[in-house]
C-alpha cells in the first residue's frame, strides 16, 4: 500500500509538470481558438533564455525576468507579424501559421544561444524529502514537490485570472466569436499580445522546471507532446480541464509502469517496460471515443 | 411622438460594394437623422444587411463616402465605429455563447472602461471600484429588458428569441449614439415580436438611441419607423415616410415580384 501511494503521489506531481505545458496550449486556444504547434518550442526557448541569461552572470531571479521580457515580446511579435494577418482565416490556416512559427524559433533558438546541452541549476535538488522518507516511509522528491506547487499557484491564479477579470472575459469573448468581439470594441490585437505574452511566461516556467530535471536541450520542445493526452482528456478550452488531466495521466503512467509490466509478462511471458511511453496515448484515444469533448471541454453543437 | 428629430447624423453618398463579381450595393446614398428609427427593408438578398455591415466596417465598400457626426471617411473600421458609439446587433445571433448572460453584457462596457487591461489584469483598486461600477451599469439593461431570470445562464442554453434580447443587450450596454440591429424579430412568435418593438421604441424614447432597423415584417416597420429606405437587387428604390413608401409603384413591384 506504501509503495503505491508512493507511485501514484510520485506520478501526480509529474502530471502536475504535465499540466503546466497543457495549459500553455489552453490559454492560446481559448484566445485564438488554435492549437498552437509552436507551445513546445516556446518551452524550449524559454528555458534557452533563461539558462543563456544566467550563463551571462545574471542571477536567477533577473535571468527569469529577462527572459520573461524576451518571451513577452516575442508574444507581441506573433501578434503583430503572424496573427494580426489573419483574423478571420478558417483556424486550419492559423495552425498552419503556429507550425511556421515553431520551425522558426526552433531555428532561432540556437542561433541566439547555442545549441549544447545546458544544466540549470535553479538551487533544488532531486532527493527524498527527509522527514517523508522517515515517518511513512515514502520517497518523495523535494523537487516534485515544490515544482508541483509552483505549477500549482500558476493554474489557480490564471483560472481566476479567467473567470473574474474583465481581461479574462474580453479574452474568452475573442475565443468565441472574433467578429462580434471587434463590432463592440474589443481590441483583438491587445488581446491576442497579451496571451501570447501569458503563454511565454507559463511556457518559461513550465522550461524551467523540465530543464532543470531533464537538462536544457532540443528534447524540450517535445514536452508538447505529453501535453497532447492531458488536453484531449481534459478539453483544449478548460484551465481546470487541464490540471486534472495532467494529475489523471501523470497518475496513471506511472501506475501502469509498474504494476501491467508483470502481468502482461505472466500471460505472454517476454518483457512489457517502457509502458508509460505509450499509455497515455492509448488513454487518450480510448477517451476520445467515449468523450471526445474532454472531461470540462464546451461540447459544440451546430445549429445546422 | 414627443422625441424631436434632430439633425442628419449619418450620411452615406454614393455606396458601392462588391464580392468579387457580385454587386451587393450600387450606388445608394441615404441618411440617417438623430433620434429617428430609420428602416431598411428590401427582399431576401437585396443587400440590406451588407449596409448595415458597411456603416458599422465589417465591409469596406468600394467607392463612396460615410460621413458620421461631421466627420468624412471613405470607410470605417469596426473598432472605430465602436468607438465613435455605433453599436449593433447581427442577423445570425454573434453571441458569446459560453459565457453568461451577464458577462455578455459586461462585454458590451469594454469600450467605457478607463483603466487599461494591465490595471485591470492585476485587480488594481480603482480598476476593482470601476468594475463594480459598470455592473451597475449593466443589472440596469437587464431590469430594462426583463431579462433578470437568467442573468447568470450560458446564453447559448437560451431560446433563440432570448438570444435576441441579450444581443440587444450587449449592444445597449455599450450606451451607443446609434443602435443598427439586423432583422431583431426574425423568427420570433407574436408575443416575442410584440416585445422586442416595444423594447426598440423604449430605448429611443428614453435614451434618444438612434436606430437603424432591419426588418421583415411590414406591419412592424409601418408601425414604429419614421423613414424607410427601400432597396431591391443592390439598388435604391425608395425612401420615404412609410405611407409614401407603401405606396410607391416601384415598391409594390418590387415585393409582389418576390412574394413577400
Ligand atoms: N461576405 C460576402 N461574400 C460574398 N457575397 C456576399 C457577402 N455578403 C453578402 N454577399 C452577397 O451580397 C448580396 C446581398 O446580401 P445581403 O446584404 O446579406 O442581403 P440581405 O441582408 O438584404 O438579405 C447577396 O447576393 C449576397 O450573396
Ligand atoms: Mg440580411
Amino acid at each position: 500500500m506504501q509503495f503505491f501511494l508512493e507511485v501514484l503521489i510520485g506520478g501526480l506531481l509529474s502530471g502536475v509538470m504535465y499540466s503546466l505545458v497543457a495549459l500553455g496550449f489552453v490559454l492560446i486556444f481559448k484566445a485564438s481558438g488554435v492549437f498552437n504547434f509552436a507551445q513546445g518550442a516556446m518551452v524550449f526557448f524559454a528555458a534557452l533564455s533563461l539558462v543563456g541569461c544566467m550563463e551571462k552572470g545574471a542571477p536567477l531571479w533577473l535571468a527569469f525576468i529577462l527572459a520573461f521580457g524576451i518571451m513577452t515580446l516575442l508574444g507581441i511579435a506573433t501578434e503583430k507579424f503572424v496573427l494580426r494577418k489573419m483574423v478571420n482565416q478558417p483556424p486550419i490556416s492559423l495552425f498552419m501559421a503556429t507550425i511556421g512559427l515553431a520551425f522558426f524559433i526552433e531555428g532561432l533558438a540556437p542561433l541566439l544561444w547555442g545549441n549544447a546541452v545546458r544544466r540549470l541549476d535553479i538551487g533544488l535538488v532531486d532527493e527524498p524529502i527527509p522527514w517523508i522518507l522517515e515517518h511513512w516511509n515514502m520517497v518523495i522528491s523535494k523537487f516534485d514537490l515544490v515544482a508541483a506547487g509552483l505549477a500549482l499557484a500558476l493554474v489557480a491564479v490564471l483560472a481566476l485570472f479567467f473567470q473574474y477579470t474583465r481581461v479574462g472575459r474580453a479574452l474568452r469573448a475573442v475565443a468565441d466569436d472574433h467578429q462580434a468581439a471587434l463590432s463592440i470594441g474589443i481590441p483583438l490585437q491587445h488581446i491576442w499580445a497579451l496571451v501570447w505574452a501569458v503563454a511565454g511566461f507559463v511556457a518559461l516556467v513550465a522550461g524551467m522546471l523540465w530543464g532543470a530535471r531533464n537538462g536544457v536541450q532540443f528534447a524540450l520542445t517535445f514536452t508538447a507532446l505529453k501535453a497532447l493526452p492531458v488536453l484531449i482528456l481534459g478539453g483544449f478550452t478548460s484551465v481546470p480541464g487541464a490540471i486534472v488531466g495532467g494529475l489523471i495521466i501523470g497518475g496513471t503512467e506511472k501506475l501502469a509502469e509498474i504494476y501491467i509490466p508483470p502481468v502482461m509478462s505472466g500471460i505472454f511471458g517476454g518483457n512489457f517496460g517502457g509502458i508509460e511511453g505509450w499509455f497515455p496515448y492509448v488513454m487518450a484515444l480510448l477517451f476520445l471515443l467515449v468523450r471526445p469533448e474532454g472531461l470540462f471541454g464546451e461540447k459544440h453543437i451546430d445549429r445546422v | 411622438m414627443a422625441r424631436k428629430i434632430g439633425e442628419v447624423i449619418l450620411d452615406l453618398r454614393h455606396i458601392s460594394l462588391s464580392f468579387g463579381g457580385v454587386k451587393a450595393l450600387t450606388d445608394i446614398s441615404f441618411d440617417v437623422r438623430e433620434h429617428e428609427i430609420r428602416a431598411i427593408i428590401g427582399p431576401n438578398g437585396a443587400g440590406k444587411s451588407s449596409m448595415l455591415n458597411v456603416i458599422n466596417g465589417v465591409y469596406r465598400p468600394q467607392q463612396g463616402e460615410i460621413i458620421f457626426q461631421g466627420e468624412h471617411r471613405k470607410d470605417m473600421d469596426t473598432h472605430a465605429a465602436a468607438a465613435a458609439g455605433i453599436a449593433r446587433t447581427f442577423q445570425n445571433i454573434a453571441l458569446f455563447k459560453g459565457m453568461t448572460v451577464l458577462d455578455n453584457l459586461m462585454t458590451g462596457r469594454n469600450l467605457k472602461m478607463r483603466c487599461n487591461f494591465l490595471q485591470h489584469a492585476l485587480w488594481w483598486g480603482p480598476a476593482q471600484r470601476e468594475e463594480l461600477e459598470h455592473r451597475r451599469k449593466v443589472e440596469e439593461i437587464i431590469d430594462f429588458l426583463e431579462i433578470e431570470h437568467i442573468r447568470k445562464t450560458p446564453v447559448g442554453r437560451l431560446p433563440y428569441g432570448l438570444q435576441k434580447r441579450v444581443e440587444l443587450g450587449r449592444a445597449l450596454a455599450a450606451e451607443p449614439k446609434m443602435l443598427l440591429l439586423d432583422e431583431p424579430m426574425a423568427g420570433m412568435n407574436v408575443e416575442e415580436k410584440q416585445d422586442m418593438c416595444r423594447f426598440i421604441l423604449d430605448v429611443n424614447d428614453q435614451f434618444g438611441t438612434t436606430i437603424v432597423l432591419i426588418e421583415h415584417d411590414m406591419g412592424v416597420v409601418m408601425d414604429i419607423s419614421d423613414r424607410v429606405v427601400v432597396l431591391d437587387y443592390g439598388r435604391k428604390i425608395a425612401d420615404g415616410t412609410p405611407d409614401e413608401v407603401k405606396n410607391d409603384p416601384e415598391v409594390i413591384a418590387a415585393y409582389l415580384g418576390t412574394q413577400h
